[in-house]
C-alpha cells in the first residue's frame, strides 16, 4: 500500500473517530442523527478505498441516506434531547472495556494482509466463482453475480427479512392514517371558521 | 410548513425526477457497475421521502398511498419467489436460472432474465418496505413545525 492510501486511510479513521466520540458526547438528538449520517458517508468513503465500491455505495444510500430520513422521523415522536448523564468513573466497566479492547488487537495480528490473494476468503469459493462467472452467467460485475445467481437464495431471505421488518412496523404503527386523518379534521375546522 | 419555504419546494421538484431516474439507472446498470435493486430500492423510496418532507406527509401519502408502498413489497417478494417456483415448473432447481428459458448450452439469456426478474422484485420489495416504515414513522406526527427542525 502507497503512502497516499495510507495516509487516506488515516485520515477516514481519524475523523470517524472523532465523529463517533462527538455522539457519544453530545445530548441533542438532531445532532446525533446528522452526525450519524456523516459517520455513514465517512464509512462510505473508506469503503471506496478498500475497493469496495458495492458495499460503499450501499452503506452511502441505507446508511446515509434512508436510515438518518428514518431516524429524523422517529426522533419526531421524542422529545429532541437525551437525558443527561452525571459523567462517573467506574473501574470494573473501564477495565472491561481495555480489556476487551486488548483482545480484539490482539486478533488482528492473525488477520490476513489487505488484498492477499493466498487469504481464505480469495483462495477457495471466492477464486472459483473468478474464474467462473463468464461461462456460468455472463455478467460482467462478478458482486452482482454472486448476489444474485450463485446466493440467489442468500439474496432472497435477505429481500424476506426487509419485508418482514415493514410488515412488524405496520402491525406496531399501522399505516400512518392517523396524519391524514388529523390533518383533514384540521383542514374542516379551518374552513368551518372561514 | 411548506407554504413559505419557496426554494425548498423549487429546488426538490427539480432534484425528484433526477433521483427517480438515478434510481433506474443504478437497478437496470447493476450487471455492469456497482449498484442494484436494494440501492435502487432505497433511492426510489428517497425520492418519494424528499417530497414527503417538503410537502408534507399527507399530500405523499395521497401521491402514492400506504396501502401502494405496502402491496408493493409484497408483489416484490412473491416476484423474487415466483422466479424460483417458474424454474422449478420448467425442470431445474429452485432459483436456477439456466432453466428458465430454452436455450443451446452456455447460453445466458436465462441468467440474464433471472437476474433482471430478481432485481426487480428487490426494488419492489426495498422501495416498498422503506415507504411503509417512513409512512408509519412520520405519519404519526401531523404537522412538522419549523422549530422541529
Amino acid at each position: 500500500m502507497d503512502l497516499g492510501t495510507s495516509l487516506i486511510n488515516v485520515a477516514l479513521l481519524a475523523m470517524l473517530f472523532v465523529v463517533a466520540v462527538a455522539i457519544i458526547r453530545m445530548r441533542s438528538l438532531f445532532a446525533i442523527v446528522m452526525l450519524a449520517g456523516a459517520y455513514s458517508l465517512l464509512s462510505a468513503t473508506w469503503f471506496v478505498v478498500l475497493d469496495a465500491v458495492d458495499v460503499a455505495f450501499t452503506e452511502a444510500a441505507v446508511g446515509a441516506g434512508i436510515s438518518t430520513a428514518l431516524m429524523l422521523g422517529a426522533m419526531l415522536l421524542t422529545s429532541r434531547t437525551a437525558k443527561s448523564e452525571r459523567a462517573i468513573l467506574g473501574v470494573v466497566p473501564f477495565l472491561v472495556c481495555v480489556l476487551t479492547g486488548a483482545v480484539l488487537i490482539y486478533a488482528t495480528i492473525d488477520l490476513p494482509a489487505l488484498g492477499d490473494a493466498a487469504s481464505a476468503a480469495n483462495s477457495h469459493v471466492g477464486a472459483q466463482y473468478l474464474e467462473r462467472v463468464q461461462a456460468d452467467t455472463g455478467v460482467p460485475n462478478v458482486v452482482t453475480a454472486v448476489l444474485a445467481s450463485y446466493r440467489g437464495f442468500d439474496t432472497l431471505g435477505e429481500t424476506c427479512v426487509i419485508f418482514a421488518a415493514g410488515v412488524a412496523v405496520v402491525l406496531l404503527l399501522g399505516f400512518g392514517e392517523r396524519s391524514l386523518s388529523a390533518r383533514s379534521d384540521k383542514g374542516r375546522s379551518r374552513k368551518e371558521s372561514k | 410548513m411548506t407554504s413559505h419555504h419557496v426554494i425548498l419546494r423549487v429546488v426538490s421538484k427539480l432534484l425528484m425526477p433526477v433521483i427517480v431516474v438515478y434510481a433506474f439507472y443504478v437497478q437496470f446498470h447493476g450487471d455492469y457497475g456497482p449498484g442494484g435493486g436494494f440501492q435502487a430500492g432505497v433511492i426510489l423510496a428517497v425520492s418519494v421521502i424528499l417530497f414527503a418532507l417538503v410537502f408534507g406527509v399527507p399530500e405523499a401519502l395521497r401521491a402514492v398511498p400506504a396501502r401502494f408502498a405496502a402491496s408493493l413489497a409484497a408483489i416484490g417478494l412473491l416476484l423474487y419467489a415466483g422466479v424460483g417456483i417458474w424454474a422449478m415448473l420448467n425442470g431445474g432447481n429452485y432459483l436456477d436460472y439456466d432453466f428458465l428459458v430454452e436455450e443451446a448450452p452456455g447460453g445466458h439469456a436465462g441468467q440474464h432474465l433471472g437476474i433482471l426478474l430478481i432485481e426487480l422484485g428487490v426494488l419492489f420489495t426495498v422501495s416498498g418496505s422503506m415507504l411503509t416504515i417512513f409512512y408509519a414513522f412520520a405519519g404519526r406526527v401531523a404537522e412538522i413545525r419549523d422549530e422541529d427542525w
